[in-house]
């Protein structure tokens, strides 16, 4: 009796909702999602308003107090030329979340609108991306992206170029399949039967099904992105000095003094990216259990 | 199955070609001939035509695209300036520790990640479990470069249990090859946690997901309703059936392993591959990164091929026709 009235009383509290809204209940039931979520939300405000919580410019050096351990002048101390390393910090965030960020909806979008013409229409144009899919899946990563970077050099557009261009053939993959299985169902034959464009068909009627998906695979993608990203710099193939990124302010470890004694350097981006990649991915995972309840473990 | 491999390699051919295809015209592309290192400022045009026929620069880029798949299929992949020898060299010589550190790496990730994974969804919600899970999140989560440098500070700088960097000690004198054995064992301890540990998580993700589908099926109850041992509910009916999708993830994982290389090599100072070519970028030696990316595309395509057939060893129940 007990039990049934809990039920009714969860089942009735949301019952309501869209599906949306369901998927949003779900989520915020799962606590590490929601931790997640909002350490996220306090890095990125951090990145977002840095000048306004230091007077210092990333740029300012300051030869007295160079190289000085984190003090109350200096929060995460100052670097070898006195720059402030607390400002650089989060205005390496913000270098380093918003090329994520780029990439995942570069990505995205081309993977989305190529994957599903793919499947919408198949035959010579399937065959033909998806062939193209092949080939950009199979160029070895890392290599590539240095290659690319060996010939056209180390920007932040280019990095976002190459990032995007490796990585939409997954996120096509997936809309593909699902656009396959939606494709063959009973309100698409209402669509055809009703004259719908091909436009309309797939933009309104097919895709807002695949959107879950998507949104699950962006937040891992930005994780993964993340740290390609500052592996490519920390190698110094990436973004390059003086534009700070979490990954190239790390570089300065590779010197045995340093790791030594002057962790003020490198622990903090190192902590700032592990934070951020693990964030993303427990936030994309506790998506994928809100969405799919049946794929809960 | 024979003529299902012959179909995916004949498949695999011009998706290779495009590959090369994409990455030689993206070498085209760069600024300045190959010629212009070799070039004296008082050369007169005449003679600066003439080295580059003798280079064979002076026929259009699709042209020697042609031939260079020609020369590779001969075994011959350029030459490089940088080191003095055929590209084929350089890379013999600096494949031998990639391939060491990759291949302990997996191991390490496969005896560790799959029967943690085991473990972790045999108590699924137990503390073990949550433990694990954590840890995995963190194997996942942390930059490499960064555990790499943690592990360096403590273990090779603070205290001085492992060596700081390279593959050998110059100091060892012995002859005896169990020391000198030993002396690159004790080198690779810390490089293969580093690169270890993503596929060591992401190992213990997959297995620990794929056991769960598995042990809720009809089977399985069958199975213990029968009066069967858990041990063997677990490790002979469930977990057989749980390892195929993991078979299938090491095929793919090779290429991934060897992207991490780069970066291991690079913050350990090993004389492997990855290292050459972060170093082949800064001084624009094309041949080599070209003959680098032609074999790791190779390796990557194998590896996916590797996966399907493994798959099919694996699983009886697929067909292929």
């Amino acid at each position: 009796m007990v039990k049934s009235e809990v039920l009714k009383n969860t089942e009735s509290s949301h019952k309501n909702l869209s599906y949306w809204g369901e998927v949003f209940y779900r989520l915020r039931k799962n606590k590490m999602a929601m931790i997640s979520l909002y350490l996220l939300v306090v890095i990125i405000a951090l990145c977002v308003f840095v000048p306004v919580l230091s007077h210092y410019s990333i740029e300012t050096t300051d030869m007295q107090n160079r190289d000085q351990a984190p003090s109350f002048e200096h929060w995460l101390g100052t670097d070898k030329i006195g720059r402030d390393l607390f400002v650089r910090l989060f205005y390496a965030g913000r270098i380093s979340l918003g090329l994520a960020l780029a990439v995942v909806t570069l990505e995205c979008v081309t993977g989305v609108v190529l994957g599903s013409l793919s499947g919408f229409y198949g035959g010579f144009i399937d065959i033909v991306i998806m062939r193209f899919a092949d080939i950009f899946m199979s160029f070895p990563f890392m290599m590539f992206c240095i290659t690319i970077v060996a010939v056209f050099g180390n920007s932040v557009t280019n990095l976002i170029i190459v990032l995007a261009l490796l990585s939409w053939p997954s996120i096509a993959r997936i809309v593909r399949g699902q656009i396959l299985t939606l494709r063959e169902m009973e309100y698409m034959e209402a669509c055809e039967a009703l004259g719908i464009s091909d436009f309309r068909r797939i933009f309104r009627h097919l895709l807002p099904n695949v959107l879950a998906y998507v949104i699950v695979y962006a937040t891992l993608g930005m994780a993964s992105v993340i740290l390609t990203e500052t592996s490519l710099s920390f190698l110094g193939l990436g973004v390059s000095p003086p534009t700070p990124t979490w990954g190239n302010m790390i570089q300065e470890a590779r010197n045995t003094l340093i790791i030594q004694q002057k962790w003020w350097y490198w622990i903090p981006p190192g902590i700032c990216i592990f934070i951020s990649v693990m964030c993303f991915n427990i936030l994309g995972d506790g998506m994928r259990d809100a969405i799919d309840p049946k794929m809960k473990r | 199955m024979k003529n299902y491999i012959i179909r995916r390699i004949i498949q695999m051919i011009p998706v290779f070609i495009g590959i090369l295809f994409i990455l030689f015209f993206i070498l085209e592309q760069a600024p300045g001939t190959p010629v212009s290192n070799m070039m004296i400022p008082k050369m007169t045009p005449e003679q600066k035509a003439e080295l580059a026929q003798k280079l064979g620069l002076d026929i259009p880029w699709y042209e020697r695209f042609v031939n260079w798949i020609g020369e590779a299929l001969h075994g011959n992949l350029g030459y490089s300036i940088n080191h003095k020898k055929p590209v084929v060299e350089v890379m013999k010589d600096y494949v031998g520790p990639t391939l060491l550190l990759s291949l302990v790496s997996l191991a390490i990730s496969v005896i560790i990640g799959i029967p943690a994974g085991v473990i972790s969804a045999t108590k699924q919600y137990s503390i073990t479990d949550n433990i694990l899970t954590v840890v995995s999140f963190i194997g996942i989560s942390i930059p490499s470069f960064f555990f790499g440098l943690l592990l360096l500070k403590n273990f090779a700088v603070d205290v001085q249990i492992f060596p700081l960097f390279g593959l050998k000690n110059p100091l060892l004198m012995s002859t005896n090859p169990v020391d000198k054995a030993l002396d690159v064992a004790w080198h690779l301890v810390l490089p293969s946690i580093v690169l270890g540990l993503g596929s060591t998580a992401s190992f213990m993700r997959y297995t620990r997901s794929s056991m769960l589908e598995v042990i809720k099926q009809d089977y399985i109850r069958t199975a213990r309703a029968k009066g069967l041992k858990e041990k063997t509910v677990i490790y002979r009916h469930a977990f057989r059936n749980a390892v195929i999708p993991i078979i299938t993830l090491l095929g793919f994982w090779i290429p991934s392993l060897l992207s991490g290389a780069v970066v291991t090599e690079t913050i350990f100072a090993l004389p492997g591959l990855g290292k050459i070519s972060v170093e082949a970028t800064m001084t624009r030696n094309y041949p080599l990164i070209l003959g680098i990316n032609a074999m790791l595309a190779v390796l990557t395509l194998m590896g996916a091929l590797a996966a399907d057939i493994l798959y099919a060893i694996a699983d009886p129940r697929i067909r292929y026709d």
